[in-house]
C-alpha cells in the first residue's frame, strides 16, 4: 500500500484471567477512513477500542498509529499519544460532579489555564453545534436525556479536534431519530476536523450510513473486513446472518467459548 | 490435609500479594500528591466533606464516651477510695486513646465507605478510564487529594472531639458525680502533657491516612456492575477498621515508655 494506515493492527492478543478475549487481531485503518467494527454483544469489540488508546494494554501483538509503535512505549508517550484521540464510551462516562461546561472543557481546561468564561463559550459553541440549547452548559449530567448525554459526550470527544476519533455504540439505546441525527454528527465532524474514527455499532442502518468501511469481531479474531458496500456480499455465514439480523445461523447455535458474559447490555 | 496445607499456603500467597499491591497503590499516589499540577478543588471539597461533615458524628460519639468513661471510671476507682483520679482518667484515656480509635471507626464508615462507592462507580461506569483518555491521570486527580485530604482532617478531628469528649466527663463528673467544677478542670489538666496529645494527633493522621487509602484502593479496583462497587464498599469499611487497630497498637507500642 502506499499510504501509511493511520492504525494497524497485528496479531492483538488480550485475555482476562481465562477469558481469551481477543485472540490475534489483524486490521487496517486509513487516513481519514471511517472504520466500523460490528460483533455480538461480548465478543471484544470494546476492549478492542480500548486497545488503541492504551486503556487496555494488550498480552501481545502490535499497535501502530502513523507506523510508530505505541506498544511498550512508557508512560510519557502513552500520555503523548492519548491527547491525539478523542473517545466516547459505550455508557456515556460523563462527570457526575461536573456541570456540563466543565465536561466539555475537562481537557481543555487542565491543558491550558483555560478561564472560566473563555472554557463557557467554548462549551457553549460545541454544544449548540451538535444541536443542544445553550442552557445546557449549566445542568448535570444526570439531568440530561440519553440522546442528550451521547450529544454532550460527542461534544466532550471533538471539542480539541483530535486525529482519531472512537466512538463506543454511540447510537445505542436512542430512537431512530436521534440515532440518525447522532450519525450526521459524527459524519461532519469527521469532515470538519479530517479525523480518522473508528466506530463500535450494533445499528446495520447506522453502519450503512457512516461506514467506510466495515470488519466484524467474532470468537476472538476479525472474521471479515472490507468495504461497507460489500458488506452483503461477504460469503461469510456469520457476517451474513449479523448484517441481515437472523435469529437463525452460526452465531446463535454457538456455545459461547468461555465463561458466560454476565452483563445486562452489550 | 493436603488440601488444608495447600489452602493455608495460598491465603498466605494472596494476602502477601495485595499487601504488595496496596503498598504499591500508596506509594504511586503520594508521589502524585508532590507533583504539579495539583488539584486545588479536588482537595478543598474533600477537606470539606471530609473534616467538616465529619463533625457532628465525632462529636456525638466522642460527648458520649467521655460521660460514659467518667461513670465507669468512678465506680471502678471509687472501691479503693481514688475517685478524685476521674478527670485524669478521662482526660488521657480520650486524647491517647478514645479520641483517635473512635473518630477513626466513625469515619471510617462514613469517608471510607463513600469514597469506594464514588471511586467504584466513576471505575464500573468508564468514568476512570474518560479520565485517562481526556489527559488526566485518576491517581492524581482521585486518589493523591483524597489521602492528602484524611491526612490532614483526622487530627483536626480528634482535636475537636478530645475537647469535646473532654466536655462530656466534665458534664457527668460536675452535675452527676458532684465534683466542683474548677477541681475537676484542674485535674483535668494538671496530669495531661503534650505528648498525650501529639500521640492521639499522630495516630489520628495515620488512621486518616489508612480509612482514604482502602476507600479510594477498593473503589480504584471495584469489581463490575452495582455488585462489585456494593462489594468495594464494604472491603474499604471492613479493611480500614481492622488497620485502624492495628495501626493503632503499633503506634501506642512506638510512643510507649517514651
Ligand atoms: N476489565 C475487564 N475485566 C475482565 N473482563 C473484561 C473486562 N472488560 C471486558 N471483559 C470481558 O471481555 C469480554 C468482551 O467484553 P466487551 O469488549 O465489553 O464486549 P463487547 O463486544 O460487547 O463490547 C466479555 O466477556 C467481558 O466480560
Ligand atoms: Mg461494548
Amino acid at each position: 500500500m502506499a499510504v501509511t494506515p493511520k492504525i494497524e493492527l497485528s496479531g492483538v492478543t488480550k485475555s482476562f484471567d481465562a477469558n481469551h478475549v481477543l485472540k490475534g487481531i489483524n486490521l487496517t485503518v486509513a487516513p481519514q477512513e471511517s472504520l466500523v467494527i460490528i460483533g455480538t454483544s461480548g465478543s471484544g469489540k470494546s476492549v478492542l477500542m480500548k486497545c488503541l488508546n492504551g486503556l487496555i494494554t494488550p498480552d501481545q501483538g502490535s499497535i501502530k498509529i502513523d507506523g510508530q509503535e505505541i506498544l511498550g512505549q512508557g508512560r510519557a508517550a502513552l500520555e503523548d499519544l492519548r491527547r491525539r484521540f478523542g473517545m466516547t464510551f459505550q455508557f456515556g462516562a460523563l462527570f457526575d460532579s461536573l456541570p456540563i461546561w466543565e465536561n466539555v472543557t475537562f481537557r481543555l481546561r487542565h491543558q491550558q489555564a483555560l478561564d472560566k468564561n473563555e472554557a463557557r463559550d467554548i462549551a457553549t459553541q460545541t454544544i449548540t453545534q451538535l444541536g443542544l440549547a445553550a442552557s445546557v452548559i449549566e445542568q448535570y449530567p444526570a439531568e440530561l436525556s440519553g440522546g442528550m448525554q451521547k450529544r454532550v459526550a460527542l461534544a466532550r470527544a471533538i471539542v480539541d479536534k483530535p486525529e482519531i476519533l472512537l466512538f463506543d455504540e454511540p447510537t445505542s439505546g436512542l430512537d431512530p431519530i436521534t440515532g440518525g441525527v447522532i450519525d450526521r454528527l459524527i459524519i461532519d465532524a469527521r469532515e470538519r476536523l479530517g479525523a480518522t474514527t473508528v466506530t463500535i455499532s450494533h445499528d446495520m442502518a447506522s453502519v450503512r450510513r457512516i461506514a467506510d468501511k466495515v470488519a466484524m469481531v467474532h470468537n476472538g479474531v476479525i472474521i471479515w473486513a472490507g468495504p461497507a458496500k460489500e458488506m452483503n456480499e461477504s460469503g461469510v455465514p456469520e457476517v451474513h446472518q449479523f448484517v441481515h439480523g437472523l435469529a437463525e445461523g452460526p452465531l446463535t447455535n454457538e456455545k459461547p467459548a468461555t465463561s458466560p458474559a454476565k452483563m445486562a447490555t452489550s | 490435609m493436603h488440601g488444608f496445607v495447600q489452602n493455608i499456603g495460598r491465603t498466605a500467597l494472596n494476602f502477601l500479594a495485595a499487601f504488595g499491591r496496596i503498598a504499591l497503590f500508596s506509594v504511586t499516589a503520594v508521589r502524585w500528591i508532590f507533583t504539579p499540577p495539583y488539584y486545588w478543588q479536588q482537595l478543598f471539597r474533600q477537606i470539606i466533606d471530609i473534616g467538616y461533615f465529619s463533625l457532628p458524628v465525632v462529636g456525638l460519639t466522642t460527648l458520649f464516651s467521655g460521660m460514659v468513661l467518667a461513670l465507669q471510671s468512678y465506680t471502678g476507682f471509687a472501691r479503693f477510695s481514688a475517685e478524685d483520679t476521674v478527670a485524669t482518667v478521662v482526660v488521657l484515656s480520650v486524647t491517647r486513646e478514645l479520641g483517635p480509635v473512635l473518630a477513626g471507626l466513625m469515619v471510617a464508615g462514613r469517608i471510607g465507605a463513600s469514597m469506594a462507592a464514588e471511586i467504584g462507580t466513576m471505575r464500573v461506569t468508564d468514568q476512570i478510564d474518560a479520565l485517562d483518555t481526556l489527559s488526566t491521570r485518576p491517581m492524581q486527580y482521585l486518589v493523591a487529594p483524597r489521602l492528602l485530604a484524611g491526612t490532614i482532617c483526622l487530627p483536626f478531628l480528634v482535636l475537636v472531639g478530645d475537647v469535646i469528649g473532654v466536655f462530656g466527663g466534665y458534664l457527668v463528673g460536675v452535675y452527676r458525680l458532684g465534683f466542683n467544677p474548677s477541681i475537676y478542670l484542674a485535674r483535668t489538666l494538671e496530669y495531661l502533657e503534650v505528648s498525650d496529645v501529639t500521640l492521639g494527633l499522630v495516630k489520628a493522621a495515620v488512621f486518616g491516612f489508612l480509612i482514604a487509602l482502602m476507600g479510594c484502593y477498593h473503589g480504584y479496583h471495584s469489581g463490575r456492575g452495582a455488585q462489585g462497587v456494593g462489594r468495594a464498599t464494604t472491603n474499604a469499611v471492613v479493611s480500614a477498621s481492622i488497620l485502624i487497630l492495628i495501626a493503632n497498637y503499633i503506634v501506642t507500642t512506638m510512643f510507649f515508655g517514651g
